[in-house]
């Protein structure tokens, strides 16, 4: 079924990328160095760009690149760096109650349900429908175009709503952070 | 793969094994001027610098000591391959590879010169052409980073630590402002692809970006790329008086020499970008000649870039190096408003000449609240009791030594 519908590079393609995304992902859950762990994220925040390369999504490639892997996951290193969180620890008490529990019943439901769409669905794309019949939905005007065009135009309110969250969240996130101390510039000299 | 035959004619008629040639050899001749213009780029440097500190430079091997790089280079080789034993060893091995890799792709993307044919295939001289072109800079110099990062923290060592923190707060400040004057270039624009951003700046020295969009955004940009490249005056990341060598003192043999070849690649990279973006890259001048016209764009496009790595060289040798403060000031304060300012201005003007002068009253006046906001910010001290002032605020430690012998004196 596959080698007849798919040609053998984009199988390969798709390969890779599952093989990197997999790897990543059980990475993150699986070593013990949190700077490791970062490191296998990634390796997964790769795998999907080269996946959206393959789905001729190049602009959401790049920016899966300069904003998960470039910024974010730099956050989180310069967190595990300044916090000194790289000692190895062993927790053997759970930090929430009945964590391991509620987990289970999170894998459980995720699963099935990727199982379930997967069964009902186009086995690459996941759509329910695929509504050209598994051809790109191409304008002749490129992807970045396309994608730009729809932001700007049909989806502006969602847009601009983001964007006002994100700031909201950021001056929220300083004001917290932010704690004024008296000048003591008297006891400078003293 | 419909895609790739739109951004690049030369697979329009598909994939033959003269197409895969024709990409090999691209893939090479990149590859091979990259490190020979590294080669050249550091006996340059060297040379420059000497000349401008009144010594010689390189001198013993080859003519001028042109091979004084490739000497250097076989020694650092032979040399013997330490691993600290606080390291984190597969990280520390992995680290300088982070950092080569982004600096050979990027030059990937830069168009050196026209459209050739060469049998019967319009070949593009620019070893890819990716649709999302401009963007795969800014994520290369994301993922480059990491080396910096890791190399420090993976050194397991006081110093490339504080470096490695150093760095990706550096590197993550100015990727905005350069992201924000890349908008502006788009905008003009209207295409992400260096070839496109190439093609539209054509017709003489008045349509590069540099003229087009006021001058402000290619200096942003140059000062932007300067601090993302970690070279003086913003190297604060391995400032020798104070981080040793910042995150690579504990590297030596073959890694530390990976690392300085990313170094010298990325400034050249660079400098090509900057000529991409905004001197009309291989653009110029072509005498009427029958034969062999495809030449001179790659001259053009050459002298540009040797013009912009020898004002790295020129940075280097007489501007003293940023305090770690002021450079932050530098990069949140005034290039990031700035940038993000004059891309609303770009923007208006686009639009209509009348929206454009709306725009420039309003940044004029945004400009008037924030450096408002900015006096009055400056004498509140804000941060937990353990944040010491800022260095230039506090008293440096010989006054305060002389305050205490006075106290002394005086009981």
């Amino acid at each position: 079924m596959i080698a007849g519908a798919y040609a053998v590079p984009s199988v390969l393609i798709f390969v890779t990328c599952v093989v990197l995304i997999l790897v990543g992902a059980v990475g993150v859950i699986t070593v013990k160095n949190p700077v490791h762990a970062a490191l296998s994220l990634i390796l997964t925040l790769l795998g999907v760009a080269v996946a959206f390369v393959a789905q001729s999504a190049d602009f959401l490639a790049a920016v899966q690149i300069i904003v998960y892997a470039g910024a974010i996951v730099v956050l989180f290193l310069f967190v595990i760096m300044f916090l000194g969180v790289d000692t190895r620890r062993h927790v053997e008490i759970e930090p929430l109650v009945g964590q391991r529990a509620f987990a289970a019943v999170g894998v459980v439901v995720t699963v099935g349900g990727l199982i379930t769409l997967m069964a009902k669905s186009h086995w690459v794309s996941g759509a329910l429908s695929v509504s050209n019949g598994g051809q790109p939905i191409a304008t002749g005007q490129g992807n970045v175009q396309q994608l730009g065009t729809a932001v700007f135009t049909t989806y502006l309110f969602a847009f601009e709503a983001t964007a006002a969250l994100l700031i909201i969240a950021v001056v929220g996130a300083v004001l917290l952070a932010r704690r004024e101390r008296a000048v003591a510039s008297e006891d400078v000299g003293s | 793969m419909t895609w790739v035959a739109s951004v690049d004619p030369l697979f329009a008629h598909g994939v033959t094994w003269v197409v895969a040639l024709i990409v090999a050899i691209k893939v090479l001749a990149g590859f091979s001027m990259l490190m020979g213009g590294v080669i050249l780029m550091i006996w340059f440097e060297r040379k420059a610098i000497s000349d401008m500190q009144s010594r010689i430079g390189p001198q013993r091997w080859g003519p001028f000591g042109l091979l004084q790089t490739l000497a250097d280079g076989l020694k650092l080789i032979l040399k013997e391959d330490l691993v600290p034993a606080q390291a984190d060893r597969f990280v520390f091995k992995l680290a300088p590879y982070l950092v080569l890799l982004p600096a050979l792709v990027t030059f990937a993307i830069i168009p050196i010169g026209g459209t050739l044919t060469i049998a019967g295939h319009p070949v593009m001289l620019q070893v890819v052409n990716p649709p999302m072109g401009i963007l795969v800079m800014l994520a290369m110099s994301g993922i480059s980073v990491y080396g910096v990062m890791l190399a420090g923290w993976a050194s397991g060592s006081k110093y490339p630590m504080l470096s490695s923190v150093r760095a990706s707060a550096q590197m993550i400040s100015y990727e905005a402002a350069l992201g924000m004057t890349i908008v502006t270039i788009v905008l003009a624009t209207g295409s992400l692809s260096l070839h496109n951003i190439v093609a539209s700046q054509a017709g003489g020295v008045w349509h590069w970006n540099i003229i087009r969009l006021g001058v402000v955004p290619f200096v942003v940009f140059i000062i932007a790329i300067t601090a993302e490249l970690n070279r003086p005056p913003f190297d604060v990341v391995e400032a020798e008086s104070e981080l040793v060598g910042g995150f690579h003192t504990e590297y030596s043999s073959f890694r530390f020499a990976i690392f300085f070849l990313a170094e010298y690649m990325n400034t050249i990279t660079m400098s090509a970008i900057i000529v991409t973006l905004f001197l009309g890259g291989p653009a110029g001048w072509i005498p009427n000649v029958s034969h062999l016209r495809f030449l001179f764009p790659i001259a053009w496009f050459l002298v540009k870039t040797v013009g912009f790595a020898f004002c790295y060289i020129w940075f280097r040798a007489s501007l003293p190096r940023f305090r770690y403060d002021q450079l932050m000031d530098l990069g949140w304060k005034r290039l990031i408003p700035l940038s993000l300012g004059w891309m609303l201005i770009v923007a208006g003007f686009l639009v209509a000449r009348g929206w454009g002068f709306i725009m420039a009253a309003a940044v004029v006046l945004a400009w008037t609240f924030l450096s408002r906001a900015f006096e009055l910010g400056q004498s509140r001290e804000s941060g937990p009791d353990s944040v010491l002032p800022v260095v230039g605020e506090r008293p440096l430690p010989g006054a305060r030594l002389r305050s205490m012998t006075n106290d002394e004196e005086e009981k």
